[in-house]
């Protein structure tokens, strides 16, 4: 929400040399479409910076591994920035979103490895299986508040994690099952360098989206209901329709990014539902900023390498990264990207 | 048939103590800062761990268990202390992830420390079953209840009738009027966390010989106990025991009567249901919002 005094302060600059001149050709001079506008501007900067870090990191990236990586990262973005819209600026906390991830991606399999079903179809239905379930309970559960809220949204993701692991026949249980590759229009999507360009031109699109709806009415609705609700509704706003709205396409591109996960590693586990994931996903958003699509990127960048740098302290691994979490919290509450975006601010006048 | 229904009481209640500990301590810490501590399992599982192990250096037992709950205290106080305390303008959420980085920090610890196996402790008076009215109770049971009956006796004391419990009512109800009072709120956060510390401590010594105990059994301990401090009420001392008995004799009854494989997600759909169907728990009272 600080952006826009990026914005005016940009306007302000140069009103001096716009009322110098006639008005009707000041006007036509703010009309005229400069790419420069577009590029460094408070909305799309972002964009353009996750634009060319995805066309151009192919360049640098070496090694399946590296790739692998990647494509990690670009999931885990899609989902920290939707879940962003709910938790960062509708307000509304999820502790069970991985629920939603991991039913998204044992559909997709169930229905693409053990009924034949077409990639795309299947994964139609897995994210179609997670809206519904998403819209049935929407309802009764943002009627909770705050740490109620909470409750009831990891208690909706451990029971389907629990269900998960318990249907054994249907989902492999806690050993998990293997997954069919994923095949296009008889095209099998299989080298690493396809799934890249995959995930990061979804990655790129859900950024996209999600900074126009931030702007839109749609974004200020949510904004309003986290601002106060009553006050929200008291203003018109029909919060339980926005809420509703939010919560199930934050599931969708969990249920969605699932699927492709499912396929692209060829193997789904219950763990991909588990509470740990859930928070997991949260940190990302919290870590990087809330209320930030920028910082939701950030986020799941640094939560995906992080535990790849630990890897080598093998046994130290957790007590490092709870000690990170715990320092970043201290010391940047409001998460990185809000806070260097601050000093950096205060530094340049 | 109706000793069948007693024995699965009597398991049920057992279980339900250990929840009703940890649902206090949930509540203790949550009317002191508002904070959920997601640790709070983790209190469990350092007080069964470092029982096992001061055992182990040939202490007597019942000393090693003292000094394992004063263990948990201790961690409560250092959770406050390294955690709480810098962070505290920092807002709810942070701070609840404070303490999911503070519980995975104490799973790692324990993992580098204590290793990654099952560990049992020995029943506080030998495992010779008593048979009673065609049920079978184990001794440890009895203690598991006796403990649980006499820290909620002390706790009722401590909070009614001393100066210092008073003072954290007083805080959990209005901390700007408490502190204009003259209360030192400071102080009062420092207890709570160490109250909740030594509650979860008490819960992992004495369920460590029924349960076993390792690096992550807190995990799912913390995660009913939330469920049983919410079932009850968030915040209400009487809502976190009911809460706890109630949680653990309907998964003792499901397990019993139906089946066994959804068990631990008795806990889950329940508290949905109670959510759905009265938003502020048993025991809750309803809020009201200022706009």
């Amino acid at each position: 929400m600080s952006d826009h005094k990026v914005d005016n302060n940009a306007l302000a600059a140069d009103n001096p040399t716009v009322s110098a001149r006639p008005p009707a050709e000041a006007l036509r001079e703010l009309r005229r479409w400069r790419w420069q506008d577009l590029v460094f501007s408070a909305r799309y900067g972002g964009f353009f910076v996750l634009l060319a870090a995805v066309l151009l990191a192919p360049l640098f990236l070496e090694g399946l591994y590296e790739f692998d990586l990647a494509i990690l990262v670009f999931i885990n973005a899609s989902v920290a920035i939707t879940l962003n819209l709910l938790v960062g600026y509708a307000g509304q906390i999820s502790l069970g979103h991985a629920a939603f991830f991991g039913l998204g991606g044992y559909g997709t399999a169930i229905l693409a490895t053990r009924h034949d079903w077409p990639a795309l179809a299947a994964l139609l239905a897995g994210v179609l299986l997670v809206a519904l379930v998403a819209f049935v309970i929407a309802r009764p559960i943002l009627r909770l508040k705050g740490h109620y809220l909470a409750m009831a949204t990891l208690g909706l993701g451990m029971i389907i994690y629990l269900i998960i692991t318990t249907e054994t026949g249907l989902t492999g249980g806690p050993d998990g099952m293997s997954v069919a590759p994923m095949e296009v229009f008889g095209y099998l999507v299989f080298d690493e360098l396809v799934w890249y360009w995959i995930t990061g031109i979804l990655l790129l699109l859900i950024y996209w989206l999600s900074v126009n709806v931030i702007e839109s009415p749609v974004g200020r609705a949510l904004r309003a209901v986290h601002g106060s609700e009553i006050a929200a509704i008291n203003s018109g706003v029909n919060v339980t329709h926005y809420k509703t709205l939010v919560f199930v396409v934050s599931a969708m591109v969990a249920a969605l990014m699932g699927g492709l996960f499912a396929f692209y590693s060829g193997f789904i586990t219950p763990t991909s539902s588990d509470f740990m994931h859930s928070i997991e996903f949260v940190v990302m958003v919290v870590l990087g900023g809330m209320a930030s699509v920028v910082g939701a990127v950030v986020g799941a960048l640094l939560l995906t390498l992080l535990p790849q740098f630990l890897a080598a302290m093998a046994d130290y691994k957790w007590l490092v990264y709870g000690l990170i979490l715990m320092l970043v919290m201290i010391f940047m509450p409001k998460g990185l990207v809000p806070t260097v975006h601050g000093w950096i601010r205060r530094w340049l006048p | 048939m109706f000793s069948d229904f007693l024995q699965f009481l009597v398991t049920g209640v057992t279980i339900g103590a250990t929840y009703a500990l940890v649902a206090l301590g949930f509540s203790i810490i949550y009317n002191a800062s508002h904070v959920i501590n997601f640790a709070q399992g983790d209190f469990v599982m350092i007080g069964g761990m470092s029982a096992v192990f001061i055992i182990a250096t040939g202490v007597p037992m019942p000393v090693a268990l003292l000094i394992a709950v004063l263990f948990g205290g201790l961690v409560g106080i250092l959770l406050y202390k390294g955690g709480i305390e810098p962070a505290r303008d920092a807002g709810v959420i942070p701070l609840i992830i404070i303490t999911v980085g503070a519980a995975l920090f104490l799973r790692g610890v324990a993992q580098v420390v204590w290793g990654r196996s099952y560990h049992a402790l020995p029943p506080f008076s030998g495992d010779e079953p008593i048979r009673f009215l065609g049920v079978v109770v184990m001794p440890q049971s009895l203690w598991v209840l006796g403990i649980t009956v006499l820290i909620v006796a002390a706790l009722g004391y401590f909070f009614t009738r001393t100066m210092l419990g008073k003072a954290i009512l007083a805080t959990s109800h209005n901390r700007d009027a408490a502190k204009l009072m003259g209360i030192n709120t400071n102080m009062v956060l420092l207890v709570s966390f160490a109250l909740a510390g030594l509650l979860g401590a008490v819960a992992g010594v004495i369920v460590a010989p029924i349960t076993f105990t390792y690096y992550e059994v807190g995990v799912m301990l913390g995660l009913k106990g939330f469920v049983a401090a919410v079932l009850g009420g968030l915040g209400s001392f009487v809502g976190a025991i009911a809460g706890g008995v109630i949680l653990g004799v309907t998964e003792a009854m499901m397990a019993g009567y139906i089946s066994s494989d959804y068990k631990d997600a008795v806990a889950f759909v329940l508290i949905l249901l109670i959510l759905f169907f009265m938003p502020s728990g048993i025991f809750g009272k309803g809020g009201v919002e200022r706009v």
